[in-house]
């Protein structure tokens, strides 16, 4: 008992196309409006008297703050307003992209962030770029052979996605940097100190997405658009890299938001593991101090560039592949 | 990332194999594990917490399989002695996940309309926080500890499951089967208990298996990065963040204990991946 | 033109049909499952010869569309393929390589799949799919092969070849995609043509389009292999049938001999069980059930008028808030002990209306009656207490069934409305089984554990189980095979004749429903463009687009070959 699959008055094609992109745009602005509400109430939820509390994170010590020493403190973070306003103003601080100022380093949360994000961002960028290599040779290699190749994939699929991120990155460093020496131990910013932290990120991210990936280019295989190619004449690796990987990549495409966000908060083991700059020191810092604003600001940071990727995925598909418009 | 946490896509379908070994030896280091927790002497050599500077920092011998570290304290014991600690860590954070994302999923699937969207809409903002930061926040208000550490690591995989098992409740809410008890003339709540419910909630037991693994590798993260456990303790991660000084001069002090819980993260991971599949063949 | 029989000696072959395109003696296929052997195709032989058809005809599991795969080398990874004889173009197959195949493929031979939605890559234009054809035979260069592509597209009938070759498949008609998948498979003019189920799942009216041009093609003297589970379709083309079930060839001949003057009992089982306008009133199994009239008095006796629709309308919102009407001004009324058919092809809006009278599916305007009371108009849960006069059958059996109970648990949930005591359930269970033509043997079984027409009947039993007045039945047929299509009609016959319910027959096959219903609706864009007697229908169909529909039927008349 299907609905109709095809109306007979059907609008057109680019009405629809706009249409459905507007909406995609304004469901984004509401989950990033959601976003910045949960990391201002966290910025909130702190206890105690949140003006003592940012002058004890700022002196590094707790003891009982007079009117006098807490009224600039008061000020600076608009702390007298109603929280309603203070909402209100954080919320209007955002869309000017002020995230708020520390309560350590006396400093605009951008500013701090800012310094640091490029590198975090090359490393994220890096990481995705690298799993997308292995995950595709070695899914194409792989994949819906006999049963034991398969097995063997697939198995390793599972182990590299379990992989805990600090584990490999210490393998890593051990077996190339410090056994073998081809990289150096504290990573820089250069080439050179990039390809084993990225690694690090790419190897268990390649392994969640071949998951799916495997999963969907086995199903694509069957398909009986395959079996016509092939009744054209066409050889088997001709079939995986013409047809079968465009549309076994899909899922795996649909996660570039998300693995975007795994990857930049990856980053901060991998960071720490590797002596790399980056957001990931700061943040440790900021969580081990309480400096709710950095960790707010971050943690709303890594949201926008999720909503926003996925945005553009989204837009995307809806520009080539009409068939994903539904969903 | 280690724990990448299982967005809500299609899980790829086990297939079936001759003769399940992966499950056999999964089941036995589960069985270890079990003991290690409840009866650690039994599988310890040494005492965990005896100092012996003499012996700091050796590598993995006869009398000390998995070395000293530098107090000179037996790892391999450290290691046994920690999993009580690791295990109960992984599956309190694994239990408070899936109750927190039971009660979302079901909700936004199943609540009266407007509700059910404030809370749909909840879920995809607390989505859009990888799970690593949503527990790195809650860890920055209430300040590192163990039972924190719980909350957090739950919290943060909370949202992937929620998700998942509202996309299950709908898929069972839509299905053709509830069609025909509805034109049958069941009541609403009598389709929502007898046959929604029921079917989507079966892979909960694997999936909570799953979680557990995944847990203890983020409870492991968090500790590796100094904000969970704190190194006087032998859980797991707190070892990894102990060793840490004595990578050059000391590999196996992270090598080791990191080993281990990629062996409990996978066979979790295993058992969770049978169970699935004997419920997937269940229906078959 | 004629083709060989097998039994004549194999050496002589050669000689005797020096124009043998395709050579099979002796064909079999086995598949490795789990390190043993299984044979699926057993020693299947004829001869193709310029100009004439093969059909191979059978249904699911009888291994014809593995043998169409194994004659292109394609008969999967773990499949074994030996033959006495294979030859293609005098040339032996069996010794080919990948490579050799390869060339072969496409070149000498095309091959045309089911529902092009599915058989042309959906993500690219179809252009590109009928260029790659050429391409992988180093066919010009890619501006000669462009001109090829819309030459070949208007060959095939595709009008405006230049803006469709852009479209992907989803963007075509069903009729246009079709025609673009058989330009990829002739694209280099093999002279032999694969065509495995080339309409199934098409509309009847697309069907006739997709026939025609087969019937061109062989007219310009390329050989085709038809395989198909449809008699009346293969009847269309064929000159010699194979009659395939279980892997083996139970009967070949010329069509007129196989069709007229079949020897073997299961070619007259499937000739017989194909239902028309002809066979109104007669069984189209031999093992029509003769239900026991004891149990079926139990079953709601009613008069007059049992459902009545009046003026439906139902709209569906598109994505950018405009909206479409599936369903669109249809009135109705069934009276008890008749079969409405409602008939029309996809997207006519039948399944909607089906929908509609079961009150699963909100009104936008319109009402639909019940019994005589207010239906539609109601809340769901003043609905529920008439639930028991109306129910469903599904096409999909399975999936209406919940998965986690067996057969016992589904039939006693269905009785859950009525008070019985459970000694009295239990009985009621076992009157239904038997109703249906089942054993109590089924009860602790699993639904994905029984065979196609076991569940459709275990879902009749459901159905049956409230004592209902009416039973909607949505394409209830449409996916068994011929010979289990054959037995649940006779068995919803003999039902209706024992317990007087009524029938609404929904259905895409104009000769399924002018087997069983009393009047039938055609449907078409949510409308109903004609309504009457069947007989009314067939034979002077008003509305144009019920003249189409009636031309398009294959007919299919087995006497007309003995002449």
């Amino acid at each position: 008992m299907s609905k109709p699959t095809s109306s007979p008055r059907r609008p057109s094609r680019v009405g629809l196309v706009l249409f459905a992109i507007v909406r995609k745009l304004l469901a984004a602005v509401v989950v990033l409006w959601g976003a910045a509400t949960v990391a201002f109430f966290a910025q909130l939820a702190l206890p105690g008297d949140r003006a003592t509390v940012i002058l004890n994170i700022r002196d590094g010590q707790a003891q009982l703050r007079t009117a006098a020493e807490l009224a600039p403190i008061r000020a600076e973070y608009g702390l007298a307003h109603p929280v309603l306003q203070q909402y209100w103003d954080y919320l209007r601080g955002l869309l000017g992209g002020d995230f708020g100022n520390s309560y350590q380093q006396f400093r605009p949360v951008t500013e701090i962030i800012g310094e640091q994000l490029g590198a975090t961002v090359v490393l994220s960028l890096t990481a995705i770029l690298f799993a997308w290599i292995l995950m595709i040779v070695w899914v194409t290699v792989t994949a819906g052979r006999g049963p034991r190749v398969r097995g063997i994939g697939a198995l390793v699929d599972v182990v590299a996605a379990g992989l805990p991120a600090y584990w490999l990155g210490i393998i890593l460093l051990l077996v190339f940097a410090l056994g073998l020496r081809w990289f150096p131990v504290i990573g820089g910013t250069g080439v050179d100190g990039l390809i084993l932290p990225a690694l690090t990120l790419a190897i268990p991210l390649a392994g969640f997405m071949a998951q799916s990936t495997r999963a969907e280019f086995e199903r694509a295989l069957e398909q009986p658009f395959v079996l016509t190619a092939r009744t054209r004449g066409m050889g088997d690796w001709e079939v995986r890299l013409r047809h079968v990987i465009r549309h076994a990549t899909i899922p795996a495409v649909t996660l570039s938001g998300w693995a975007l966000g795994a990857t930049l908060s990856g980053a901060v083991v991998v960071e720490s593991i590797f002596s790399r700059p980056g957001i990931g020191s700061v943040l440790i810092a900021a969580v081990n101090s309480q400096d709710l604003p950095v960790v707010s600001g971050i943690v709303t940071l890594v949201a926008v560039f999720y909503v926003t990727v996925n945005l553009l995925v989204d837009i995307a598909y809806t520009l080539i592949d009409p068939r994903l418009k539904a969903s | 990332m280690t724990t990448l946490q299982a967005p809500p896509i299609a899980a790829p379908r086990p297939r079936a194999r001759p003769r399940p070994w992966g499950l056999y030896v999964a089941g036995l280091l589960a069985l270890l594990l079990a003991i290690a927790a409840i009866v650690p002497q039994l599988l310890a050599t040494h005492d965990p917490f005896a100092l012996d500077y003499a012996r700091a920092l050796q590598g993995p011998s006869i009398r000390h399989w998995f070395g000293t570290d530098e107090s000179g304290r037996d790892l391999y014991s450290r290691v046994i002695y920690g999993a009580r600690e690791s295990l109960l860590i992984g599956l309190g954070a694994a239990a408070v996940g899936i109750l927190l994302a039971l009660v979302l999923g079901s909700l936004a699937a199943l609540a009266i309309r407007p509700a059910a969207v404030v809370v749909d809409r909840f879920v995809e903002v607390m989505f859009t926080f990888p799970a690593l930061l949503l527990a790195l926040l809650l860890i920055a208000i209430a300040g590192p500890s163990a039972v924190t550490e719980i909350f957090a690591v739950g919290l943060g995989t909370a949202p992937g499951y929620a998700r998942m098992i509202r996309g299950q409740i709908l898929a069972a809410k839509n299905s053709s089967y509830v069609e025909a008890a509805t034109a049958l003339g069941h009541s609403r709540t009598r389709i929502v208990f007898s046959h929604i419910l029921p079917n989507a909630l079966r892979p909960l037991i694997a999936v909570f298996a799953l979680s557990v693994g995944q847990s203890i590798v983020w409870a492991s993260s968090l500790s590796f990065l100094g904000l969970g456990v704190a190194p006087p303790s032998s859980e797991w991660g707190a070892l990894l963040d102990a060793g840490r000084g004595y990578i050059t001069q000391a590999g196996w002090l992270e090598v080791v204990p990191g080993l281990v819980i990629v062996a409990v993260a996978l066979t979790a991971t295993t058992i969770g991946r049978h169970l699935q599949s004997y419920l997937e063949k269940g229906e078959k | 033109m004629t083709i060989s029989e097998t039994t004549t000696d194999p050496v002589d072959l050669g000689l005797d049909w020096p124009a043998t395109r395709l050579g099979v003696e002796n064909l079999s296929v086995s598949f490795d499952v789990d390190g043993r052997q299984r044979e699926v195709v057993t020693g299947v032989s004829f001869e193709l010869t310029p100009g004439s058809c093969v059909a191979i005809v059978g249904e699911s599991g009888s291994g014809k569309s593995v043998t169409a795969r194994a004659l292109v080398g394609l008969a999967g990874r773990n499949a074994t393929v030996t033959a006495d004889r294979l030859e293609l173009h005098h040339e032996d197959a069996l010794a080919f390589t990948s490579r050799q195949w390869r060339k072969v493929r496409g070149r000498d031979v095309g091959f045309i799949l089911q529902d092009a939605l599915v058989s042309l890559d959906p993500l690219r234009p179809v252009r590109a799919e009928i260029a790659e054809a050429l391409r992988l035979h180093d066919w010009g260069n890619r501006r000669e092969r462009a001109a090829r592509v819309l030459d070949l597209l208007t060959r095939v009938g595709v009008p405006l070849a230049r803006e469709r070759a852009r479209s992907r498949p989803d963007q075509l008609s069903g009729g246009l995609r079709q025609r673009a998948l058989i330009a990829s498979a002739i694209a280099l003019d093999p002279d032999i043509v694969i065509a495995d189920e080339p309409t199934t799942a098409l509309d009847v009216t697309v069907q006739a389009q997709v026939l025609g041009e087969l019937e061109k093609m062989k007219d310009r003297g390329a050989s085709i292999i038809l395989i198909s589970h449809d008699l009346s379709v293969v009847a269309q083309l064929a000159d010699h049938i194979l009659v395939m079930r279980g892997g083996r060839v139970l009967e070949q001949g010329t069509a007129a001999e196989v069709l007229a003057a079949p020897r073997d009992d299961y070619t007259r089982a499937l000739i017989a069980a194909v239902p028309s306008e002809h066979t109104r009133g007669r069984s189209l199994s031999s093992t029509a059930p003769a239900p026991d009239s004891i149990a079926l008095g139990s079953v709601a006796r009613t008069s007059g008028t049992v459902l009545e629709a009046h003026d439906l309308v139902k709209r569906f919102r598109a994505p950018d808030g405009s909206s479409t009407r599936a369903v669109d001004g249809v009135s109705f009324s069934l009276a008890a002990g008749e079969t409405l058919g409602l008939v029309g092809e996809s997207g006519s809006g039948k399944s909607t209306t089906a929908r509609l009278a079961l009150g699963l599916e909100k009104l936008d305007a319109g009402s639909v009656r019940l019994l005589g009371s207010a239906w539609s108009t109601l809340p769901e849960w003043r609905r529920r207490r008439l639930r028991p006069s109306i129910s469903a059958v599904y096409q999909d059996p399975l999936s209406s069934f919940d998965p986690r109970w067996n057969v016992e648990r589904i039939l006693l949930d269905a009785l859950r409305g009525q008070r019985l005591s459970p000694t009295a359930r239990r009985s009621r269970v076992r009157e239904l089984l038997e109703l249906v033509g089942l054993t109590p043997e089924v009860l602790p079984r699993f639904p994905l554990k029984l065979s196609g027409g076991q569940r459709q009947r275990v879902a009749i039993a459901r159905a049956l189980a409230p004592r209902p007045s009416v039973l909607v039945l949505d394409e209830a047929v449409s996916a068994l095979d011929v010979t289990i299509q054959a037995q649940i009609l006779d068995l919803l016959v003999a039902l209706q004749k024992a317990s007087g319910v009524s029938y609404l027959f929904i259905s895409h096959d104009l000769g399924v429903i002018s087997h069983l219903s009393d009047r039938v609706l055609v449907m078409k864009d949510g409308r109903v463009v004609e309504e009457g007697a069947p007989d009314e229908i067939f034979r002077r169909p008003q509305h144009p687009y019920t003249r189409e529909l009636i031309a398009s039927i294959p007919v299919f008349d087995p006497g007309a070959f003995a002449a």
